[in-house]
């Protein structure tokens, strides 16, 4: 791409100073607005990151970041801004995901997962169409797959900060109930919580978020910013506040230390948030396992093993 | 009847109806399982590893299906090593496949720079990956890929009846003596090897609707499993021909979209067919609440027979 070239023919690389180099980077247009796209990006996607990965809801924030692949292709195909086909597409497809029924007890699970997948691969494969029906454009697929981080304009930052406004409000709102609704579902709606309602909502929240993230890290690498550092967050604290909080800490960290790497680098901007996103994660079950082992030997005792399973019981 | 004639004079398409029929048959197959089980996020996530292991073998110049086949059954065996007993957690899914699919941007872009003099193949055959070429299977692939996806599908017809009783309960299987743990793991390399092999027909990105959708469909309309596995394979296969005859017929569509489009119809068309037979049967013998195939294919149970019933297997007394 070219701003490696930029960087390549003006700079000598990077020069171990950060004060410097953080100048450096930030002499560059594309760079700054990066950031900001990234900075916004990092920001929603912890937060609600953290919730999805509360209520066990990776699998649908998956499909719908995929799903806003065939918005954009359809928005190009058709001439439109591909931003609104993001959205249109994330939030279509949560409305669809939010309509399937949630019958018998048992069996609800597996059928729901079966057209959360459906639903994504049907997506896929309308990308596939439209960018057939426009006639290939193969740069673009790429792009929008693995993310075009260096090529955001001023109106996309404008647009993906007051998107990232409205969204952080309404979590705002909605988030005491979800959280009550997430954690003891039973307790909540005998309260007189619309849990109903209030799951629609998520995932409508959740599209957007993902519609949003896409933008910049494109769609196969959203879970980069959406699980990872929500995950890292909540491997370290149950507390919700400080979770939260930490989850953003560690998805700005993720982006910034990506794009600063990336700017220095042939390699794609995507490969390093996903890996820097990892190591995070990994690093954060690690810190967690040494603190669980630490505290059985500081009380002596043998963890629990699990209790026998219902099954067994009944058998 | 004269279109089918017709689509099978061209070499191209006798060697995607050939590897397509194997394919689907397979993924059905893998497909109602993998539903039952409740793992499609984990099919997920091995279709998008079946992207990054195609890129790293031509990053690194092997033959694609080794790193198609070597990526998947790796992956496979991880998911099956994380997930201890009841299968892994989706975060730990979600975060491991994301990084691997910032690996697969990378080999892409290593790729894309290193075949690429002027223009090159590279991106082409990126897409390729993403989004399945079944019309550019060569004879010698469509054969390797039908002798693959056979001998999968013969090893799950063989495990079927521990791997249902296995995935339905778990507890009790173990109990009788059914090793559920290699069971597991068995079924997640077939689950790699299948992804794999879908990948060539329908692309990585597409893999996942042709194991949910037909076997979505399949649960909706039979509790009963053998038949439910069955039904899927049948729906699978009806998507694959359906939606190849419509990809040659009308130029614009790709393949992968005929297959995958039928395959989403099929399964919509299960909501409606549920729909009306409930109403119907409400009317006819009111309080029954028997799964509509049930209803028309007769079942020896009174009332609709839940899953372990219908497979079979007797709960041990105590």
């Amino acid at each position: 791409m070219t701003p490696h070239l930029v960087g390549a023919v003006t700079l000598a690389g990077p020069r171990w100073n950060l004060v410097d180099d953080v100048r450096q980077i930030l002499t560059f247009h594309f760079m700054v607005n990066a950031i900001r796209a990234g900075t916004v990006a990092a920001v929603l996607g912890a937060v609600i990151g953290w919730f999805m990965v509360l209520r066990r809801q990776s699998f649908v924030g998956h499909t719908l970041a995929v799903v806003s692949f065939p918005g954009a292709a359809a928005a190009i195909w058709l001439g439109v801004s591909a931003t609104a086909g993001y959205f249109a597409g994330s939030i279509a497809a949560a409305l669809v995901i939010a309509l399937v029924p949630r019958t018998q007890a048992g069996r609800a699970g597996s059928q729901e997962s079966a057209v959360i997948g459906t639903v994504q691969a049907f997506a896929l494969a309308s990308g596939a169409l439209f960018v057939s029906l426009y006639g290939g454009f193969l740069d673009s697929i790429t792009g929008l797959l693995f993310g075009s981080f260096l090529g955001v304009s001023n109106g996309q930052v404008v647009a993906l900060v007051v998107v990232a406004g409205v969204v952080l409000v309404a979590m705002a709102v909605l988030a005491r109930p979800l959280l009550f609704a997430t954690v003891d579902r039973e307790v909540a709606v005998a309260r007189g919580v619309p849990e109903r309602a209030l799951s629609v909502a998520f995932l409508v929240i959740l599209g957007c978020t993902a519609a949003e993230v896409s933008q910049v890290t494109g769609t196969l690498l959203v879970f980069a910013l959406l699980v990872m550092p929500a995950a890292a967050a909540q491997q370290l604290t149950a507390r919700p506040v400080l979770g939260l909080c930490l989850s953003v800490v560690l998805g700005l960290v993720v982006v910034w230390a990506a794009l600063g790497v990336a700017f220095y680098s042939t390699w794609p901007v995507g490969f390093f948030v996903s890996t820097f996103g990892f190591v995070v994660y990994v690093a954060a079950n690690a810190v967690r396992l040494a603190a669980g082992r630490r505290r059985r030997t500081a009380r002596g005792t043998v963890p629990l093993r699990t209790p026998a399973s219902p099954g067994m019981a009944a058998a | 009847m004269t279109a089918a004639f017709f689509v099978l004079a061209h070499p191209f398409l006798e060697s995607a109806y050939g590897a397509g029929t194997a394919i689907a048959v397979v993924s059905g197959l893998v497909g109602y399982l993998v539903v039952l089980r409740g793992q499609v996020f984990a099919g997920d996530a091995l279709s998008h590893v079946a992207f990054t292991g195609a890129l790293a073998a031509l990053a690194f110049g092997v033959d694609l299906r080794l790193g198609l086949y070597g990526g998947c059954v790796a992956f496979a065996l991880l998911l099956a090593v994380l997930g201890r007993q009841q299968g892994p957690d989706d975060t730990v899914i979600g975060s491991v496949f994301a990084w691997v699919l910032g690996l697969g941007a990378l080999f892409l872009s290593l790729f894309t720079t290193s075949s690429t003099g002027v223009g090159g193949s590279g991106g082409t055959t990126g897409v390729s990956v993403l989004f399945g070429s079944i019309l550019g299977l060569s004879g010698g692939q469509a054969l390797a890929d039908t002798v693959i996806s056979l001998a999968v599908a013969a090893t799950v017809v063989a495990m079927a009846r521990p791997l249902v009783f296995a995935s339905l309960d778990p507890a009790v299987a173990r109990s009788r003596g059914v090793p559920v743990r290699a069971l597991s793991i068995g079924f997640f390399v077939l689950l790699g090897v299948t992804a794999g092999v879908a990948t060539q027909a329908v692309g990585a990105l597409l893999l996942l609707g042709l194991l949910a959708a037909p076997a979505g469909a399949a649960q909706r309309l039979t509790a009963r499993p053998f038949r439910a596995m069955w039904l899927s394979a049948a729906f699978a296969l009806a998507s694959m021909w359906i939606g190849l005859t419509v990809a040659y017929l009308v130029p614009t569509v790709p393949p992968s979209f005929g297959i995958i489009g039928t395959a989403t119809a099929v399964y919509l068309g299960t909501f409606a067919w549920t729909g009306l037979s409930r109403r119907w049967e409400s009317m006819v013998h009111r309080g029954t609440d028997r799964a509509p195939a049930d209803v028309i294919f007769g079942s020896p149970f009174v009332s609709g027979p839940s899953p372990i019933q219908a497979s079979g297997i007797t709960r041990p007394t105590p």
